[in-house]
């Protein structure tokens, strides 16, 4: 202890000069420079060469994408061009294919999405507001339980699901890929009571002194206040349903009931029946509505996984 | 509260405490009413099937035909069929490269991403943008990228002089590798996270190890890397699970069948196979139970490992 003050004591003084600022020499201006300059250069080259290897498949995509029916996306040199026609038709032609109607599909993805964000918003928002407000027997336990709820695998329940869902007469509906959200989600609960635990708790107090119950708190007060992690949520059940390819594929037969991911698989898989380029234009447009809410709540998006507290 | 003030009048008490007891006894109906929906969706959806499906594997249901008990028969089954082994070994193998791999290059981007320079959002944007992209439309991408013969990856190769690069898919030794490739393009998902856990280290720390001076590396690794260790183990640990559930991928890559000589029939693939094409679900229920067993104890074994490397801040207390 002693011993570390002395040491204090005698590097204080050689620090001193330090803080005097002494002008650097001209050569030594330029070294430094001539470094950052290096070091700006390598990062720009690294980072520039990671987007190269995500953006050049989209873009050999886009290409394919584009060519004439008769041209042949694989050629011995694979042309990256087409060297004809850039034939944006080709989306339209896409969307409307009979086989494989792209158009129809996306109607059913965008049912299918906004009823899950319905359910999520609706069951988690009403199940998280108790477990950030509310006094009642077991809360705890029951809090307990809605974290190990977030453990449990999967695998562990789709052929029980499926089981379950079938003997209910619901194969063949939508109904087992919308009715679950209703019940809830471990993870989005846990998010919007987290988030519900910062609004002040002196706003609910003031609306109880006005005589406003539980319901009108809930949907006056803690709802208008919750819509950033709400958004959060719903975005996430976006992306989700949007891309979930296992639920339509155990439950929905019928070609005008597909989603986007099974219509896409099955396209991918008769390649004898689909057209390369059209299947290109189709898997791109299908990239394009999950990338735009990206896009649109990006910082929020990677607020949301910050506050989330990965430290629990 | 309300007791004490009223403590003098005889009576009262019991009244307030009357008073009260509605009032919590109301809370207590009001709170039950608004969990109800998650109540009712974790007995029918979760706690129901998870005992369905342990009973299931002990039957060999088949939606058609009648069934009956047969025990331990559909566990004696697996560990006779060497299609339950080549495709446990498969998904191993993909978990053993992709993992690490995964966690190493995505703390090296966010690092990258992290730093203050121009132009670095919208770097950020094109890198985490593959994440929200479904794994049907990656696969279908990748899948004309790496054919052997057309595909832009080989032309790339023989431009770079290579003059037999791999068949990639469609080769035994090459298929797994190809995914982990394959994966790697939407590694930014980790980044985001990472990059999460970046900005919450308080910037007193570095400034504290500038005046110690330390160096660019000796930032790193006492500052940088301490602090994120619980940001790693959850990577980790979530990467983990996603890498035992591939799934749409190698659905679409490989078909049913798991592509050139199975190489792609991963764990989930034979799974699905099993029980939605041969209609063995009985079965099926019993390699899913396999499978959670696998990976809780990678988990478990990962999480009592963890004490050893992760720091929490607030250990003191």
């Amino acid at each position: 202890m002693k011993g570390t003050d002395v040491e204090v004591m005698e590097r204080a003084p050689e620090a001193q000069p330090a803080l005097v600022i002494v002008p650097p020499s001209r050569a030594e201006v330029l070294r430094r420079r001539a470094l950052a300059a290096a070091k700006e250069i390598c990062w720009y080259l690294v980072v520039l060469t990671v987007c190269a290897f995500i953006l050049l498949p989209v873009s050999w995509m886009l290409t394919a994408a584009l060519k004439p029916d008769l041209a042949p996306i694989y050629t011995v040199t694979p042309q990256w061009f087409p060297s004809h026609a850039w034939n944006w038709n080709n989306f339209y032609r896409a969307m409307v294919y009979p086989l494989f109607p792209f158009l129809r599909y996306m109607i059913n993805t965008l049912f299918v999405v906004f009823a899950n964000i319905l359910g999520i918003l609706i069951s988690c928002s009403l199940v998280a507001y108790p477990f950030a407000r509310m006094k009642f027997r077991f809360r705890e336990p029951l809090f307990y339980l809605l974290i190990i709820t977030m453990l449990v695998p999967w695998q562990s329940l789709v052929v029980p699901q499926f089981f379950f869902f079938y003997h209910l007469g619901w194969y063949g509906t939508y109904l087992p890929l919308i009715v679950p959200a209703f019940g809830g989600n471990a993870f989005f609960i846990f998010l919007i009571r987290q988030y519900i635990r910062s609004i002040p708790k002196e706003l609910d107090e003031a609306a109880r002194v006005d005589g406003l119950n539980y319901f009108q708190i809930y949907w006056r007060i803690i709802l208008p206040l919750s819509v950033p992690v709400l958004t959060v949520c719903a975005v996430f059940t976006f992306i989700w349903n949007w891309n979930n390819l296992l639920g339509p594929l155990l439950y929905l037969n019928n070609n005008n009931q597909f989603t986007i991911a099974i219509g896409l698989a099955n396209m991918f898989q008769n390649s004898a029946n689909s057209k390369t380029n059209l299947l290109m234009a189709a898997n791109l447009l299908s990239m394009i509505p999950p990338a735009i809410v990206f896009l649109v709540i990006q910082k929020r998006l990677i607020g949301g996984i910050a506050t989330l507290g990965l430290k629990g | 509260m309300l007791a004490r003030l009223t403590r003098n009048r005889p009576g009262a008490e019991a009244a307030a405490s009357r008073t009260t007891g509605r009032v919590a006894r109301r809370e207590q109906w009001a709170a039950y009413m608004f969990i109800s929906p998650w109540i009712l969706g974790l007995i029918l959806f979760l706690i129901g099937p998870v005992v369905a499906s342990i009973v299931l594997s002990l039957t060999n249901y088949s939606i058609v035909f009648p069934w009956h008990w047969i025990g331990a028969q559909n566990y004696y089954t697996m560990i006779h069929d060497s299609i339950f082994w080549q495709s446990l070994a498969t998904t191993l193998t993909f978990v053993l490269y992709s993992v690490p791999l995964y966690l190493v290059v995505g703390l090296g981007l966010s690092l990258l991403l992290n730093m203050k320079r121009r132009g670095v959002n919208l770097f950020r944007t094109i890198i985490f943008l593959p994440y929200v992209i479904s794994g049907v439309a990656v696969a279908i991408l990748w899948s004309s990228l790496l054919n052997p013969q057309f595909g832009g990856v080989n032309w790339l190769l023989h431009h770079l002089g290579i003059a037999h690069p791999p068949l990639w898919l469609e080769s035994p030794t090459w298929a797994v590798p190809s995914v982990v490739l394959i994966g790697l393009w939407s590694v930014g998902g980790g980044a985001i996270i990472y990059l999460a856990g970046l900005q919450n280290i308080p910037a007193q720390l570095y400034e504290a190890a500038e005046v110690d001076g330390a160096r660019l590396w000796q930032k790193f690794r006492y500052v940088t890397f301490p602090m994120l260790t619980p940001t790693l183990l959850f990577v980790l640990l979530t990467g983990l699970v996603s890498a035992f559930q591939v799934f749409d991928v190698v659905y679409l890559l490989g078909g049913p069948m798991g592509g050139t000589g199975s190489a792609l029939n991963f764990y989930l693939l034979n799974l699905w196979t099993q029980g939605f094409g041969n209609g063995r679900l009985g079965y099926a229920s019993g390699l899913a139970w396999v499978l959670v067993m696998i990976s809780s104890i990678v988990i478990l074994a990962i999480f009592k490992g963890a004490s050893r490397w992760v720091y929490y801040e607030h250990e003191g207390n």
